[in-house]
């Protein structure tokens, strides 16, 4: 066993004390968001009562969509990488930043349910982006459950890359087809950003740098949560590696 | 050459290596010293498999299938090819009719058809007499010994270890993956070579 | 192993009189890559599959059969609360088309598993690409011929005409789509556990934008609008085919590095 124990993959090096200091500097974002979102960000000049409440949800509604931006693009660069070098190691980049990302993803939709009633009266409308973001996590999902099904290690990585591949790369048109079926069908609501639109708000420099913390906690965020599954992901792999020498 | 060996000895991944279906875990499978790995599909031309299943198209006829298989193989003018194969295996007579009407003895002489078809120099037959009558399978011999005669490999898997000795050249057994017994046939009966194979399960 | 000998030239053929014997009869292949030759093997498989299809009927008869109920359910769905079927016709017809071409996506691949038959066409020296555009010919004719038969059964149940030129280019462009990523989608799952349901799961969410598109472009030609209006959704259509067909070409040879 001693010739096993010599070959643990990842000590309490750099790595360990690199993911501490992301840790800690989440937890300090996070916290510096909150402060910013509840009491620095001065409430929307615009809106009255419950809307003006409401509106606070919008920076978590906006870190989350940065996280699952993240986990997008992170994993296209995961499945590319395995297609192109076929380690392991970036189908793991994609299976963890899927994951991260459809929390992230949730998270978004979920506060935007939230923000919606007080704001528009209703929970759900096809607005582009929504329609877009759902589409996402559905995708996200579809990827997980798709992976499951395979047994094989590496064929699980190869047709998961492939499929992460060619499955976002449609999300592009999903977006720009969401937002013209609305212009064509125009629907109860005009959230297209302008101010006069309904839930629509003036943003005021206080709340544009509330916008960038979230932007830096949840990017922060993302990162951490995503390297501890990346790592998980990795001894996981191995502990079934090790399981099988040893039968 | 024939090889032998019991249920999950791994024959059936050595011909599926082989034949280019399977890559191996560990190391690398070369035909004529070019890699299959690199090779891709032109190597495939030089192969011809009999598995355990059939590898037809059931609700098609024999002679359509042959056709269908010679496009993908580039044959130029497959007709008499097509034809003199289909005598070969004795189903010329019944080429018009749908493969999912043939017994299985039929169904199996297609299938070793279907492999010959390109005149591959290496031949892969995974048990190939298997479900097969007499009758066939004497004509399985019979094609085995012809196609042998032009310069050509046959690897053959089976179960019967008298048939092994009679109609392969050498024999080799496979136990847990591994060839632990080769020698030519010339010297070898079905009785010494379950003698030889009672020893090697012994020693595994 | 290792085999020293090429394919042997064989002496020329027996006259007609006696039936050619094994030995004689030559085997010439065509080597090298050519584009012919690359052709002719995606009609092969094309034409194999069609050929097959016709004998049994297996995939063609499900997928109207389902087709036609589908369109009778949504018929009755929407009976009480819809004025106009108006309405609900661009939706139902898509729904029903993205939900048939799934049935014939998934035996497309799953039959020559299922038969054994996937191997043979894996040892042939054939592009993997060309085994994937002979079955997204096949798949195509397949879904059309599927449409062709459920149009008319919308235009009898919602009394809404369907057979409209642009509606039909639509409705053409769209199967392409649909079927180039479905048929990419039926090969990576028909390895898995449960590929029945595990297809439908991956290709829908994919399939919205020609979703979408194929509903608003329905909807515009049904209120009667100018080309103007809906070619955005033509767009589309094209650039989802073309990025598509693209993409399935360039990755579909990673499928089957090993079975």
């Amino acid at each position: 066993m001693s010739t096993l124990a010599a070959k643990r993959p990842i000590p309490h090096g750099p790595g360990h004390i690199f993911l501490l200091v992301l840790n800690v500097a989440t937890v300090v974002a996070m916290a510096v968001l909150m402060w910013g979102a509840f009491i620095y960000a001065r409430p929307a000049a615009n809106l009255h009562g419950d809307e003006q409440i409401a509106q606070r949800i919008f920076y978590i509604h906006m870190g989350c969509n940065f996280g699952a931006l993240a986990g997008y693009l992170v994993s296209l660069l995961g499945s590319l990488g395995y297609l192109l070098t076929r380690n392991l190691d970036w189908d793991r980049v994609t299976q963890s930043a899927i994951e991260v990302g459809t929390i992230c993803g949730l998270g978004t939709v979920i506060t935007g349910v939230f923000w919606a009633k007080p704001t528009w009266n209703t929970y759900w409308t096809w607005d582009p982006r929504l329609t877009t973001t759902t589409i996402t996590i559905l995708l996200y999902i579809a990827y997980l459950l798709f992976r499951n099904g395979i047994d094989n290690r590496i064929t699980r990585a190869r047709f998961g890359s492939i499929y992460a591949l060619v499955a976002f790369l449609s999300l592009p048109l999903t977006f720009y087809s969401a937002r013209w079926f609305r212009s064509i069908h125009p629907v109860v609501f005009d959230g297209n950003g302008n101010p006069d639109g309904q839930g629509g708000f003036l943003i005021g420099p206080t709340m544009g740098h509330t916008v960038g913390m979230a932007a830096i906690a949840f990017s922060l965020l993302f990162s951490s949560l995503m390297l501890y599954r990346w790592r998980q992901l990795r001894l996981e792999d191995r502990i079934h590696e090790l399981r099988e020498e040893v039968e | 050459m024939a090889l032998l060996g019991a249920n999950g000895a791994g024959k059936t991944t050595l011909i599926r290596i082989i034949s280019g279906l399977a890559h191996p875990e560990r190391g690398s499978s070369e035909l004529g010293g070019v890699s299959f790995t690199r090779a891709g599909h032109e190597l495939r031309r030089y192969i011809g498999l009999v598995s355990h299943a059939p590898l037809l198209y059931d609700t098609l006829t024999a002679e359509e299938n042959l056709l269908f298989f010679a496009s993908l193989y580039d044959l130029d003018d497959p007709g008499p090819r097509v034809e003199s194969v289909l005598r070969a295996v004795d189903l010329w007579s019944r080429r018009r009719d749908p493969v999912r009407t043939y017994s299985r003895g039929m169904v199996q002489r297609l299938a070793i058809g279907r492999a010959i078809l390109h005149n591959p120099p290496v031949l892969l037959l995974d048990e190939p007499d298997t479900g097969l009558d007499q009758g066939s399978a004497q004509m399985l011999h019979e094609l085995i010994r012809r196609l042998g005669a032009s310069n050509r490999a046959i690897l053959l898997t089976t179960h019967n270890l008298d048939r092994a000795a009679e109609w392969a050249d050498s024999v080799s057994l496979l136990v847990g993956g591994r060839i632990v017994h080769q020698e030519t046939t010339a010297a070898l009966d079905g009785a010494r070579l379950r003698r030889l194979y009672a020893a090697a399960e012994e020693a595994a | 192993m290792t085999v020293s000998s090429p394919v042997q030239p064989a002496p020329e053929p027996a006259p007609d009189a006696a039936p050619p014997r094994l030995e004689e009869t030559p085997v010439r292949m065509r080597l090298g890559n050519r584009p012919a030759s690359y052709f002719a093997k995606v009609w092969a498989v094309a034409r194999k599959d069609l050929r097959a299809e016709l004998r049994a009927k297996e995939s063609f008869s499900t997928m109207v059969t389902f087709g036609a109920l589908a369109v009778l359910v949504f018929g009755l769905a929407f009976d009480l609360r819809v004025p106009e079927a108006k309405m609900v016709a661009p939706g139902v017809l898509w729904v029903v088309i993205l939900f048939t071409g799934v049935l014939g996506m998934n035996r497309s691949f799953g039959a020559e598993v299922d038969r054994g038959s996937l191997a043979a066409l894996l040892l042939a020296p054939v592009d993997r690409s060309a085994l994937y555009f002979g079955k997204v010919i096949a798949n195509t004719l397949f879904l059309l011929a599927t449409e062709l038969l459920i149009l008319p059964v919308m235009l009898v149940i919602l009394d809404i005409n369907v057979l409209q030129p642009w509606i039909l280019v639509g409705v053409f462009l769209g199967t392409l789509g649909y079927v180039c990523v479905g048929t990419l989608f039926g090969a990576l799952t028909v390895g898995s556990r449960a590929r029945e349901s595990m297809l439908p799961i991956l290709l829908l969410p994919v399939m919205v934008p020609v979703f979408m598109a194929g509903v608003g472009l329905t909807a515009s030609v049904l209120d009667g609008r100018e080309v103007a209006d809906f070619q955005r959704w033509l767009w589309i259509l094209v650039a989802y085919d073309l990025v598509f067909v693209t993409v399935a070409f360039m990755v579909f040879d990673l499928i089957w590095e090993e079975v």
